[in-house]
């Protein structure tokens, strides 16, 4: 069974149809990569998978149950978690407490008034694991509004990683990250790999090639073709649709 | 604040950061707990019932930083719950119940259920909507007491004595009255100091920060909400019974529009989401309340300018202030 199955989804915003009968499965330790040129709706896809958008028709099933109805908060519950494209952060909050937030959303109820939530140890100490596994640790005492752009991907990891998910949805993680930072979040995608699947939307095709064990190809909300790293490279449809055009920007 | 079980470098920069505020507290405790040997050195025991009409009100606006400040619910209408606080005096004692701790547990009961409600369907709205419907509600209850009158609508009712404690009337001296305000000031904001640091605390502030963000990890924020909105309207209540035994009086003047405001105000010129602001700026706008009014009749006209020099130039109120005059960062 696909742990995450996308079934003839739907989506528009009034005459514009963003989702177009998209179907996808995302199999158990895979990386399933969605490449597109901008506007090809990936972020729109992205959100209804996780529960920000509802699609107009179609279904969603995580481990074959439907959650196409289900909210945000309870997918994460059942093992659905995200990252951002645009880093959403809590900023007046240290890099620890981001993680711990993300932890104790999993662990105990948070209706609890009294005992300081600061110093429960395996809050603090399984958000430690996840900011080490995104390669923050070193800043889990920083204020979250004081890190760098890099750090906030890394951060908007280390909190999807917190809530330990079976699936993680990951939106143009290196979006605005360069040189050896990607590399080095590449090297930590790629050491997570196999540990809970992964539904990544990238913009840098060099690490969608060196990560993806398939790669879905989202053109004008429309899935044109679905593959492993080489058949999609080799694709004419997909060339004429997007690589070409990539090469042409670069020119 | 010792435990260290995370590396020093990962240890939450707030917990470490709120240290100074709950000194802060502290000092302010003890300041109160000085009045009455002062006040009676003074000589004038009408001092006595304002420092205690002081005390009430912060804990009205400690209970509305509560939600304002950690929890960025900007309640409008938070008055109706001070008067559910005095006319749970007024009634239940009308019946015979003149028990202070009964009294409170009648009006904690009341506002639980209005906060629930009200809270349910305020919190559907966002920003100036659920400004606006707050004071809806606030205003829905001024109205209801106005019309109650066999105790005495518009023109309120004098209770006949103040609430008893344990059967006892100790509360007719002015005194103990000042120093069992002054008790449950202290516990509440041991209990708000508490909740804020407590897991339920985490979330709330939270949401404040970024509700998205929390939604993403797993938290509705609706629950959480509403679990604080009821808390602090619980708490805002209690500060009103304590006002019905100060006034030995009970009007729908406490539940007005004006008097929400007036909490806010105070939450804003302390200092928002520190607790400690909220009862230091109770002091300040009351005791500038008392000072400017002997001074002229025109006082809200210069009880303004003081407000608007505050926020232009402090914005983080008195809390931000003394951190600046201390030198530190106190955020």
């Amino acid at each position: 069974m696909s742990r995450l199955e996308i079934d003839h989804l739907d989506k528009s915003f009034g005459a514009l149809r963003v989702t177009e009968d998209v179907s996808l499965t995302a199999e158990p330790g895979e990386i399933h990569a969605i490449i597109g040129p901008n506007g090809a709706g990936k972020t729109t896809l992205i959100a209804q998978i996780s529960g920000q958008l509802r699609p107009d028709s179609g279904a969603i099933r995580l481990d074959g149950r439907d959650i196409t109805r289900t909210s945000m908060p309870e997918r994460v519950h059942l093992g659905l978690a995200r990252s951002f494209q645009i880093t959403q952060t809590l900023p007046g909050f240290t890099v620890l407490e981001n993680a711990a937030l993300a932890v104790q959303a999993r662990h105990g109820s948070s209706f609890r008034f009294w005992a300081p939530v600061a110093s429960e140890a395996a809050l603090n100490d399984a958000a430690m694991r996840a900011l080490d596994a995104a390669g923050l640790a070193d800043r889990a005492g920083a204020r979250a509004s004081a890190l760098s752009h890099g750090e906030h991907r890394r951060l908007e990891l280390a909190c999807a990683l917190a809530t330990e998910p079976g699936v993680l949805l990951l939106d143009e993680p290196l979006a605005g990250v360069g040189g050896e930072d990607a590399d080095a979040f590449v090297a930590a995608l790629r050491a997570m790999k196999g540990r809970f699947t992964m539904l990544l939307i990238e913009h840098d095709m060099d690490a969608v090639f060196r990560l993806a064990d398939r790669v879905s190809v989202l053109v004008y909300g429309r899935i044109i073709a679905t593959g492993t790293p080489a058949e999609i490279r080799a694709d004419a449809q997909v060339r004429a649709a997007y690589l070409g055009e990539e090469e042409e920007d670069a020119a | 604040m010792a435990e260290t079980t995370a590396p020093a470098a990962a240890r939450p920069a707030r917990a470490a950061a709120l240290a100074p505020r709950v000194k802060a507290a502290l000092v302010l405790f003890v300041l109160f707990a000085l009045v009455p040997p002062v006040v009676i050195a003074l000589d004038d025991p009408f001092l006595i019932l304002i420092a205690t009409r002081i005390l009430a009100y912060a804990i009205a606006a400690m209970a509305l930083d509560l939600i304002l400040g950690y929890g960025a619910m900007v309640s409008f209408g938070h008055a109706a719950y001070l008067g559910f606080g005095t006319y749970a005096v007024a009634i239940l004692s009308s019946y015979g119940v003149s028990d202070l701790l009964l009294q409170m547990l009648g009006a904690i009961l009341v506002s639980a259920l209005f906060a629930l409600v009200t809270g349910a369907i305020s919190l559907r709205t966002r920003g100036v909507y659920f400004i606006m419907i707050t004071l809806a509600f606030g205003q829905m209850a001024f109205f209801f007491f106005i019309s109650l009158s066999a105790y005495g609508g518009d023109d309120g009712y004098g209770l006949s004595q103040r609430s008893t404690l344990f059967g006892s009337r100790v509360l007719e001296n002015d005194v103990t009255l000042y120093y069992v305000t002054l008790a449950v000031l202290v516990g509440l904001f041991a209990l708000c100091h508490r909740i804020v640091g407590s897991r339920f605390g985490r979330v709330l502030t939270g949401i404040r920060e970024n509700p998205v963000r929390m939604e993403a990890i797993g938290f509705s924020p609706f629950r959480y909400q509403l679990t604080a909105f009821v808390i602090s309207g619980c708490m805002t209540s209690v500060a009103g019974v304590l006002l019905a035994n100060q006034a030995e009086f009970v009007s729908p003047a406490f539940m007005s529009w004006h008097r929400s405001g007036e909490l806010i105000v105070m939450v804003v010129l302390g200092g928002i989401g520190t607790l400690t602001g909220a009862i230091g700026g109770a002091v300040a706008a009351l005791l500038l309340e008392e000072v400017l009014g002997m001074m002229t009749e025109h006082w809200r006209l210069w009880f303004g300018v003081f407000l608007v020099l505050m926020v232009l130039f402090s914005p983080r109120g008195i809390t931000g202030l003394v951190a600046q005059l201390r030198g530190r960062d106190g955020a």
